[in-house]
């Protein structure tokens, strides 16, 4: 799941990493209020999840509480078009106000889980403000590295050999590292995948805060979070999704016209793959999971024909636990109650697959019904054009 | 011979009075499995469908001669599971659960450092070694007693690979699902060191996804030290950026872990990488044509 900066910035706050004053408005008057407490100048950061804000304008420096009140419309209500976005954008309808720092320099910190490593990874360089991925291609040794003992903990030394490793001196080391074991202790606490700070900036005062801040979090701990599942914002995903999400459903809408129904993710993404190569393009990923009920099929079934995008639709299953023949009395119902106009494309195998096929013939409804995966595939990509 | 299970198996079940765990012990034991005991705290003392269910996994080991312990334990209670099975002197622990969180996981592999005992998964399909003994929930009757051996992260897509084998007449010696999250105790290289080891594996199907580089470090360990022919496909060639596909393990993060990326590596590492999950079964058909 992921967050907004500014809720990210509560939860940095609360561990103990020091953040820029700010307050988080949704219109003119209130970012005119916020600016004239916090004095000048003020930033005024546009809040989606994306990023890549400044280059789109998203983030504007203002002298003037009138100048913030001023700027706050041109935002708020409008698609702000970043790197990341894509092409239609993202509507604004937050934007964080944040008092304006003296920078002397900006630097990078992150915290990721290294997969091959099984440990938490802190990560630091020198350049600040500039995406990590990139720095990792054009300088990878440029990137500082400590793996954590997850039993044990970050311990302090290690947090001190970064800031010494960023080239930091005096009070500033101490500040640092402390900032860092503070960011690692929200990382652990809220079950974080992602946590950044892009970029920790060190002030001419002699501080060290998080300018931006970035947080994303394991979905399969969200429970033991009430806090966090609070903070997801639906306004920042797709409709469909959500629909299917109520439904237990694992859907990702993406641009094509096949729409596509696939009992497991490898299997899913396989059958998107081979969709892709006979020539089509897939309107979705969608996994109805490994026991799924003929009550689940007919969900995710509406879901589907409800992107309007699809033309038709192929439904790959292979049965284990899944029994086939409850699928196509699943998909025979769902056809039947959505009043499906488009071609339907039907591939089973495994248990009971021969029942499931016998569902399908004497439905009397117009099913394709294919043997194996390529021809699965051919046929859809053919009815899809 | 086959690798980790074999007719000396013998399962409890943890989990063994719920739903998942009650279904999939039936199944195993009519595979042929010796389903020997299930776990459930507290319902101790009690024969559940046939089996003794006993409250701890080491009351299991010692009244029954438990070995390997098949886990459906919803998601919170899923890495204590695991741990009490290692803690109960068990060999191999088959954690099914999916959703468990990443950092119990790794508090799990913390915990087994220096331990002999291994994890397949969690959120996995389990192990089987065709004609011998199924430790997890794929359907066991597409199976075929054979020479290859299959290691997947994938569940359906396992048996996809699977029944384009068996329709061709080509056996497996074991099936590997390791499993589709980021963090697992058994990866490619594991089951892939097993494989060479085993005289009865003659060649391998290796099915990845996008995520991690899981496949591109089994891709070097393939040509530094691997011997048998390897056929490999990778899921989520059309997988969009920074998107969970399904697996919490399946996500393409800050550009790395694409699936061209690791198609790529697998070529130049000697491994017959197909594009189209329909050629599975065909490319290994070629491997052993080849032979």
């Amino acid at each position: 799941m992921k967050i907004h900066e500014y809720q990210a910035k509560q939860i940095l706050k609360k561990f103990g990493v020091p953040v820029p004053e700010g307050t988080v408005v949704d219109n003119p008057a209130e970012a005119y209020e916020v600016a004239k407490r916090l004095g000048s100048p003020v930033v005024v950061k546009a809040q989606i999840h994306a990023g890549g804000r400044g280059k789109g304008g998203g983030i504007k420096v203002v002298k003037t509480p009138e100048e913030a009140e001023s700027v706050a419309p041109r935002m708020l209500g409008n698609n702000l078009v970043t790197p990341q976005t894509g092409p239609e954008g993202r509507k604004v309808r937050r934007l964080l106000i944040e008092q304006g720092l003296n920078i002397e320099k900006e630097y990078y910190f992150g915290i990721v889980i290294d997969r091959s490593a099984e440990k938490p990874v802190l990560m630091a360089s020198k350049e600040g403000g500039v995406e990590i991925e990139e720095v990792a291609r054009r300088n990878p040794d440029a990137i500082l590295k400590e793996y954590v003992d997850p039993a044990v903990g970050l311990l302090t030394f290690q947090a001190r050999k970064l800031a010494f490793g960023l080239g930091l001196q005096g009070p500033l080391v101490g500040k640092a590292a402390k900032t860092f074991i503070a960011l690692y202790e929200a990382f652990k606490a809220t079950d974080a995948s992602l946590a950044e700070i892009n970029p920790l900036v060190v002030t001419k005062e002699g501080d060290v805060l998080a300018l931006d801040a970035k947080m994303n979090f394991d979905d399969n701990a969200l429970y033991r979070h009430p806090d966090l599942q609070d903070m997801r914002d639906f306004d920042e995903e797709e409709p469909l999704e959500i629909q299917a999400s109520r439904f237990g459903l694992n859907y990702i809408k993406l641009d094509g016209t096949v729409g596509c129904m696939v009992n497991g993710a490898g299997l899913a993404m396989a059958t998107m793959d081979i969709i892709k190569l006979s020539g089509g393009s897939p309107a979705n990923f969608l996994d109805v999971g490994g026991g799924a009920s003929a009550e689940q099929v007919r969900n995710a079934f509406k879901i589907l024909v409800s992107d309007k995008n699809v033309k038709a639709v192929l439904i790959n299953i292979f049965g284990g636990i899944m029994r086939c023949d409850i699928v196509a009395s699943g998909v025979v119902e769902a056809v039947k109650e959505v009043g499906v106009k488009i071609p339907v494309v039907v591939r089973l195998e495994g248990t009971n697959v021969e029942q499931g096929k016998e569902i399908l013939r004497t439905s009397g409804l117009n099913f394709q019904v294919a043997e194996g995966m390529a021809d699965a595939a051919t046929k859809v990509v053919a009815a899809a054009s | 011979m086959a690798i980790w299970v074999d007719s000396s198996t013998r399962v409890v079940v943890q989990g063994i009075t719920g739903r998942e765990g009650t279904f999939h012990a039936i199944k195993c034991k009519e595979y042929g499995t010796s389903v020997v005991a299930g776990v459930t705290p507290g319902k101790g003392r009690i024969v559940h469908e046939g089996f003794p269910v006993f409250n701890t996994v080491l009351e299991s080991v010692r009244a029954e001669g438990a070995n390997t312990s098949l886990i459906f334990v919803p998601p919170a209670g899923a890495a204590d599971a695991v741990m009490e099975a290692v803690d109960a002197g068990i060999r191999l622990v088959v954690c099914i659960t999916e959703g468990v969180p990443v950092f119990d996981t790794l508090r799990v592999r913390t915990f087994m450092k220096g331990k002999s005992a291994r994890l397949i998964g969690p959120n996995c399909p389990g192990i089987i070694s065709p004609g011998k003994a199924k430790v997890g929930i794929m359907p066991g009757h597409i199976h075929k007693e054979g020479r290859v051996g299959v290691i997947s992260r994938s569940g359906t897509l396992t048996y996809e690979a699977v029944g384009q084998l068996t329709s061709r007449g080509i056996g497996q010696s074991t099936c590997i699902g390791i499993g589709g999250d980021p963090i697992i105790g058994t990866g490619f290289i594991d089951a892939l060191t097993a494989f060479k080891e085993d005289p009865d594996t003659e060649a391998v199907v290796m099915i990845g996804e996008i995520g991690g580089s899981a496949e591109e470090e089994a891709a070097d360990y393939v040509k530094r030290d691997f011997n048998k022919p390897v056929v490999g496909f990778i899921c989520g060639q059309t997988a969009p950026p920074g998107r969970r596909m399904g697996h919490a393990g399946a996500i393409i993060s800050q550009g790395r872990g694409t699936a061209a990326e690791k198609m790529q590596k697998m070529q130049e590492c000697g491994i017959r990488v197909i594009k189209s999950p329909a050629e599975i079964g065909a490319a290994i058909q070629e491997v052993y044509s080849k032979k």
